[in-house]
């Protein structure tokens, strides 16, 4: 069953783009994983999921019901974590949390210990008294303490420590083991990659692809740059090497392809440097979607 | 009407309505305080008042008023306490919803499983019992006021409950001007300016009508609609000009409403 349905969803902003013509289903169970630039319209998709914002034209369900008249009841079962985590500045975390759970039906109250635990999150201080990490978990208790069986995040882990990403994608397979569908907004493909099932890709407002992971992995680009005082500009002349640069004694391309191949080459030439790393996710959209 | 968000849209208005309260308290007594020597000196004072240019009397809103007697000098004070009230009940209006979106806590707000209707009503009603504790410190600082400083003036207390009356409506009024005006601009960065034009700019209005004489302006501004000078004098409302008051509210208010319904919360920028 699909938990959401978009059907040609678009919004402008006056004359400005939003997101146009998106059309993209989550089954459920799924954790669909987001990406796109900054800008690109991922907040917006999601803001318009949630009914923050409406749509200019086409629809979205949520569990089979239209996000526009039937936002209450659909909100019941969903948790959402925004990018920029804001609450009432004056009100101590726990306070949030109790008004926050209030809204639902149900005791949470061990839900909350729980979470506020695995987080390791000060309930007694104010929000105001708050760094940036330190909102983000609020906001990922907040998100969570209700059980719901929809999950929206939108760049969760922006701001949290390494150690604290890693307990929040633990808690992450928990909710998913459990059933929960995610929908998980990113730019950074590599945590994307960590989690998800399915990535939509989002550029310009516009979807430009819905692959399975396997696939995108499949299509597994490196970027290479090597540094060395004499470079033959074609010592990296491979089936699989493209868009490839010289800046004085620096070779720089981008690789698709079985990995040893390069390696290969390498070792015959006379290195002052060399690195070789997943490229950012606008590169591979300058070069491989234009 | 959601229990939660009244409670605490209710108790995070409560310094601010405690403060109003107390100002508006202590401006009627401290003010009604002086009653006994103008009503000693009235002679001299309406021959004082008498010299002042008749557009300037009516600027002050002196122009019907008898400050000799009990309502007609507490109709003179009941006019700077509309003005604090009109403040006080914009203030509440242009923050009702707007501050939310300022400080960005809409997007906690809107994604629980409300409707925007039942968060509008539940803000409201909140907003309302705030103003209706100002309301009820006005009745008390009022009579007490009266009762300490009258000095054997009598004075018809069927009319001043009449006047008292009228604060609600009053109130009511610029809570929903300034909710709807809130809402038909992009976005409100800071109350303070708006409420404080909105209640001083009623206010002027009304001291310009009557330095112009009648333009029309009891019209457009609440200060005319329910104006205390008329209110003691006629003791009763100006019928079609209360009717008006009671339609534009409704009218905001039924504007507010569709208007919040529709309304993108803006993200972070």
């Amino acid at each position: 069953m699909s938990i959401i349905e978009v059907a040609n969803l678009t919004k402008t902003y006056g004359k400005a783009r939003g997101i146009v013509d998106v059309s993209v289903n989550v089954e459920a169970g799924e954790i669909f994983g987001f990406i796109g630039p900054n800008g690109a319209g991922k907040s917006t998709t999601i803001r318009l999921l949630l009914s923050l914002i409406h749509p200019t034209s086409g629809s979205a369900r949520i569990f089979g019901k239209d996000v526009v008249t039937h936002g209450p009841q659909i909100r019941r079962d969903i948790g959402y974590l925004p990018s920029e985590v804001y609450y009432y500045e004056g009100m101590k975390v726990r306070d949030l949390l109790k008004y926050s759970a209030s809204f639902f039906e149900g005791d949470f109250t061990q839900r909350i210990q729980e979470l506020s635990a695995i987080m390791e999150l000060d309930m007694n201080r104010r929000i105001s008294d708050l760094s940036y990490g330190n909102r983000k978990k609020v906001g990922i208790v907040q998100g969570l303490l209700h059980g719901p069986k929809l999950l929206f995040l939108d760049e969760p882990t922006s701001g949290l420590d390494p150690l604290m990403q890693h307990k929040f994608f633990d808690l992450m397979r928990q909710e998913h083991a459990r059933g929960v569908t995610i929908f998980f907004s990113s730019h950074i493909l590599g945590e994307v990659q960590r989690l998800c099932n399915r990535v939509g890709i989002i550029r310009e407002g516009r979807l430009v692809e819905i692959s399975d992971i396997r696939t995108l992995q499949q299509n597994n680009y490196k970027k290479v740059r090597v540094t060395a005082d004499s470079l033959p500009p074609a010592a990296f002349n491979l089936p699989g090497v493209t868009n490839v640069q010289t800046d004085n004694s620096t070779l720089s391309f981008f690789f698709k392809g079985d990995i040893n191949a390069v390696l290969q080459k390498m070792s015959v030439l006379q290195l002052a440097d060399v690195t070789i790393e997943e490229p950012t996710l606008e590169e591979i959209f300058m070069h491989y979607y234009e | 009407m959601n229990a939660n968000i009244y409670r605490h849209e209710f108790r995070a208005r409560l310094t601010s309505v405690l403060t109003w309260s107390l100002a508006v308290a202590l401006l009627v007594v401290l003010f009604f305080s002086l009653f006994s020597v103008f009503a000693n000196q009235a002679a001299l004072m309406n021959q004082f008042l008498a010299r002042y240019p008749p557009a300037m009397r009516a600027a002050l809103g002196l122009g019907n008023m008898d400050l000799s007697t009990v309502l007609g000098f507490y109709s003179f004070i009941f006019l700077f306490v509309q003005l604090c009230l009109a403040i006080q009940a914009a203030n509440y209006g242009f923050g009702l919803v707007s501050i939310e979106e300022a400080e960005l806590t809409a997007d906690f707000l809107l994604t629980k499983p409300v409707s925007r209707a039942q968060v509008l009503t539940s803000k409201l009603l909140a907003a309302l019992s705030s103003l209706t504790v100002t309301n009820l410190v006005v009745w008390v600082s009022s009579f007490v006021a009266i009762g300490l400083f009258r000095d054997q003036h009598d004075y018809e207390p069927g009319t001043l409950i009449l006047l008292l009356l009228s604060i609600g409506i009053f109130q009511v009024s610029f809570l929903s001007l300034g909710l709807v005006i809130s809402l038909l601009v992009k976005r409100v960065r800071s109350v303070t300016p708006y409420a404080l034009g909105l209640g001083f700019g009623a206010y002027v209005l009304s001291a310009f009508n009557g330095v112009f004489g009648e333009i029309g302006l009891e019209l457009v501004t609440p200060f005319k609609h329910l104006d205390a000078a008329y209110i003691i004098k006629h003791a009763g409302y100006n019928t079609p000009l209360l009717l008006l008051n009671l339609a534009v509210s409704l009218a905001a208010l039924a504007a507010g409403y569709w208007l919040y319904s529709r309304r993108d919360i803006a993200a972070v920028s």
